[in-house]
């Protein structure tokens, strides 16, 4: 059974996609039907993902020659020895086989937890089809064995965050966010198609393994410029689709879409496909130390920019939001350091608990009607103690409060950033970033909790908890969120066995370091706690707001980048658009129209010589003849042939 | 002064005589303000053309020449003459307004010619091979063996094209209508 | 120069011919009746066959290639005319003018 889902992994990504198509043109009619269908397939899906993850993690054979299995799609060029060969298949090593499992599981309890979510809304049976597709697309973009497979469900995952963040077509706010997630997206995209091309043409293949054989001595085919520029080309697609500054603007507005929508795909998987990108195709960064440091350094600018901004939200969702483009820039940053192990473990965390807070949080927003602001909260937790519960769990763990999730993960990447410090100062920088990092999300994340859940119940407010099939899901993420570090303690790291770059690293237990990241979160908690749990009238909050009132400003707008963009839009691009506008009407149509008019004037002139008399026309073709005799006679012995030799 | 520069030297009269004749025939022709006038002295030039033809050893043709166009042609242009010029026949041949210009032109083309021909240097073989004195047997001859899809070719076109110059001149009746035959 | 006087050579023949041809472009190029351009055009026709029995005379005797061609010469010059004064007459029934200036529609 092992053996079979090990060597048929690509029914995993096969059974959801069934499923899209089923409810599209089957079962639509019947929403019921619809998400069975839908939470059935992922369940299937999640069943085989369990067992090919169990076989590739029982042999460690695969942790360094990945279990590769692909047909060929089609090739270019003479028959026999094809220039372009491309091919589909499956690549199943630890990386890939987590993310499986990770996805499959965590989109069954948000499918589940969407059956309750979206109870009684238009188009629920469109909704679960779409979640289907995304499934299958993001399992593809996994389990691909070439980057140009792997674009391809990039796009398709791009398509179905579109779909999905627009899916309340009613709302103009959601309608505007999906077109802004889409065009950011493809801005980025672009970038990542140039430099899968650019691969393609330099070393011939798109192929993962080939291609790590083939950087590794890059030297053979092309210059250290040409690895840096595909290196950063490349860099660019995970900056759009992971919300790095400067492209992360499209995903705090994609919280316009459902809830589940949310969690599923702008917490736990498809933005982390950007990490995930970048963490395949490690063996290109790693030759090339400047793009690392790009990613380190994007990473953890992304990481604070993006908190700060988490401090002074108000909408719930937004702050989660925040919180994920920050937790991603941890993930980039681990990635910049080399570390793919850290990365990767962050990676497995945050979707637990992410999940697990947008869950909670929808559930919130289920109970209160969408009122969405967390000052018009409070004491929520005895009302909905499930929700409340798990969400401060999930609180705990991405402040990194030890044991639970959150702790460990965050650890080893601020572990591995500390010890990369001893190649370069500017890595002591940045792990300061991260530390701050670190305070701000214990401190953001409370302050949420606090206001909402904590406190004093607001009159106006009915909450009530919700149904089994939403609490259900809050409980199993909950669960994970405490106990999925386990694996990777520093005591006994199993993860770094598994999940690494090359080689397993392994780092000593830094006790300095956790008690310090531990004090850190747990200052930002406590901070939180006296300025909004402790003091009920918010005293402090509000004269810090006052006092600071333009870096208050600041942070609420988000930096102005928004405001910024659409500036640069309206300046620079219609801008220069006018220009070139003149310069089509002046310049090309210019001198289009100077050849239709010098045609028209030459048409002109030259009808003086049309006079219909046959007796001029004569006389011009006897003077013609006249000129070529003489032009044949006067040039050449061959001229003087072609007069019949007389001359 | 012996037999043959006798004959040479008639032969040399006879052709600038004839000669004279051609060119101021033309010439009146092309100057003559009548119509009429001109056609007639087209027949002059083609009966002294065909003399011409004579001195080129070529009875049968010269022959032709003014069985089909001193006869014929002539009199073709003439019926054309009168079912064209219905009314006086005075400046009826007259010249239009680009005679200075094809003067220039047709001088230039004869002061080519004449420098061509001039410079030409000719395989004369005349002194020693001279013409068939039975060309009609010859010309038979060859007319039905080496020439023979030409000549049938002419003869067709010949017939095709005075039957199209029939159509074309036909009178064409005010009521000619469906119902008529044509 | 006596010479040339007495002993007729082909050179003769093609200046006359030259002439003839010359006398007869310049008619037609010139001349304002349609008729007088067909006359002048069977002149031309007249000059290129005396030059072909000209060479034939003096050139290949024995080949009769300038007689066969004057025949079919005569031919063609014949059905010419026979067409173009069919022609002529078309025209002056419809446009009572055979007179060449009057007759532009080629024009644009």
């Amino acid at each position: 059974m092992v053996e079979f889902a090990l060597y048929n992994a690509w029914l995993v990504p096969l059974l959801p996609a069934l499923a899209f198509l089923v409810i599209v043109f089957l079962t639509r009619p019947w929403p019921m039907l619809s998400s069975a269908v839908a939470v059935g397939s992922m369940a299937l899906s999640c069943f085989f993902a369990t067992l090919a993850a169990y076989g590739v993690f029982t042999n460690h054979h695969y942790a360094d020659h990945p279990l590769v299995y692909a047909v060929r799609w089609f090739s270019m060029g003479l028959p026999g020895a094809p220039e372009l060969v491309i091919e589909v298949g499956i690549q199943l090593d630890p990386t890939s086989a987590m993310m499986m499992f990770m996805v499959t599981f965590i989109s069954t309890m948000i499918f589940l937890y969407s059956t309750g979510y979206m109870k009684g809304e238009a188009g629920y049976s469109v909704f679960f089809s779409y979640l289907s597709l995304f499934g299958a697309s993001m399992l593809l973009l996994v389990l691909s064995s070439n980057l140009l497979q792997m674009f391809i469900a990039w796009e398709l995952v791009g398509l179905c965050s579109y779909l999905l963040i627009g899916f309340f077509t009613h709302k103009i706010a959601a309608r505007e966010a999906a077109k802004k997630a889409f065009i950011t997206c493809r801005v980025a995209d672009f970038g990542l198609l140039l430099g899968i091309l650019s691969l393609q043409l330099v070393f011939g293949t798109l192929n993962l393994v080939e291609l790590s054989e083939k950087i590794y001595n890059f030297e053979q085919y092309t210059t250290m410029g040409i690895l840096t520029l595909i290196a950063v080309l490349v860099f660019i697609g995970p900056i759009g689709k992971s919300g790095q500054f400067p492209l992360h603007v499209w995903l705090p507005d994609a919280m316009e879409g459902p809830t589940p929508v949310s969690a599923l795909i702008h917490a736990a998987t498809m933005v982390v496909a950007g990490v995930y990108l970048v963490g395949r195709t490690m063996f290109l960064f790693t030759e090339v130390p400047a793009a690392m440091l790009m990613i380190a350094i994007t990473g953890a600018f992304t990481a604070m920019f993006a908190a700060s901004i988490a401090l002074v939200q108000r909408e719930i969702k937004r702050i989660l939001a925040y919180s994920t483009v920050s937790q991603l820039g941890y993930m980039m940053l681990a990635l910049g350091v080399g570390s793919l192990t850290a990365s990767m473990f962050h990676l497995w965390t945050h979707a637990f608990f992410k999940a697990l807070m947008f869950l909670a949080a929808g559930s919130v927003l289920h109970g209160l009607h969408h009122k969405a602001d967390v000052w018009d909260m409070g004491g929520l937790i005895k009302k909905m103690p499930i929700t409340g519960w798990t969400f401060v769990i999930g609180g705990l763990a991405i402040a990194g409060i030890p044991p639970l999730a959150g702790f460990w993960s965050k650890d080893e990447i601020l572990l591995k950033t500390l010890n990369a410090g001893s190649d370069s100062g500017v890595y002591y920088v940045l792990f300061a970033m991260a530390l701050i990092t670190a305070f701000m999300t214990a401190f953001y994340m409370w302050r949420m909790i606090f206001l909402a859940f904590f406190g004093d119940e607001k009159p106006d407010n009915h909450p009530h908890e919700s149904p089994w099939n939403m609490t259900l899901p809050l409980v199993v993420l909950a669960t994970g969120a405490i106990v999925v570090g386990w694996i990777g303690t520093p005591w006994h790291n199993l993860w770094a066995e598994w999940i690494y770059f090359r080689y397993p690293k392994h780092l000593d237990p830094n006790y300095l370091l956790m008690i310090g990241s531990a004090l850190v979160g747990g200052a930002g908690i406590a901070l939180a706690y006296k300025m909004y749990c402790a003091d009920q009238s918010k005293a402090l909050a509000h004269k810090l707001a006052g006092q600071y009132r333009g870096i208050h400003t600041l942070l609420f707008n988000k930096y102005y980048i928004d405001e910024i963009y659409l500036w640069f839009n309206h300046t620079v691009v219609d801008g220069s658009a006018r220009v070139f506008y003149l310069f089509d009407i002046y310049v090309v149509d210019g001198i289009v129209n100077g050849f239709g008019g010098f045609t028209k004037l030459s048409g002109e002139g030259l009808r003086v010589f049309q006079t219909g008399r046959l007796q001029n026309y004569a006389l011009v073709f006897f003077l013609g003849i006249l000129a070529i005799a003489i032009l044949m006679a006067f040039t050449g012995p061959s001229a003087a042939g072609l007069l019949g030799g007389v001359m | 002064m012996d037999i043959n520069f006798l004959y040479d030297f008639i032969v040399a009269q006879a052709f600038y005589a004839v000669a004279t004749v051609i060119l101021l025939g033309a010439l009146a022709v092309v100057f003559l303000p009548n119509i009429v006038h001109a056609v007639l002295m087209l027949a002059v030039t083609f009966i002294a053309v065909a003399g011409l033809f004579l001195l080129l050893d070529a009875p049968f043709i010269a022959a032709v020449m003014v069985f089909v166009y001193a006869g014929a042609v002539c009199l073709m242009i003439v019926f054309a003459v009168m079912l064209i010029q219905r009314r006086h026949m005075k400046l009826t041949n007259v010249f239009n307004n680009q005679l200075k210009v094809g003067g220039a032109v047709v001088a230039l083309t004869v002061a080519v010619m004449a420098y061509f021909s001039a410079n030409a240097r000719w395989s004369d073989v005349s002194a020693v091979t001279a013409v068939p004195k039975d060309t009609m047997n010859f010309l038979a001859e060859l007319l039905m063996t080496k020439y023979f899809v030409a000549f049938e070719a002419a003869a067709i076109l010949l017939t095709m094209a005075l039957t199209g110059a029939i159509m074309i001149a036909r009178e064409v009746k005010a009521n000619a209508g469906s119902t008529d035959d044509n | 120069m006596p010479d040339l006087l007495t002993t007729i050579s082909l050179n003769h023949y093609v200046v006359l011919s030259a002439i003839l041809f010359g006398i007869g472009l310049f008619g037609a190029l010139v001349k304002r009746n349609a008729i007088t351009v067909l006359l002048c055009i069977e002149i031309m026709l007249t000059a290129v066959m005396i030059n072909l029995l000209a060479f034939n005379k003096f050139i290949t005797p024995m080949d009769f290639t300038g007689q066969i061609f004057s025949i079919f010469v005569i031919t063609v010059a014949a059905a010419e005319v026979g067409v173009g004064l069919a022609i002529l007459i078309a025209i002056y029934r419809n446009q009572l003018t055979v007179n060449l200036d009057d007759l532009d529609w080629l024009k644009w």
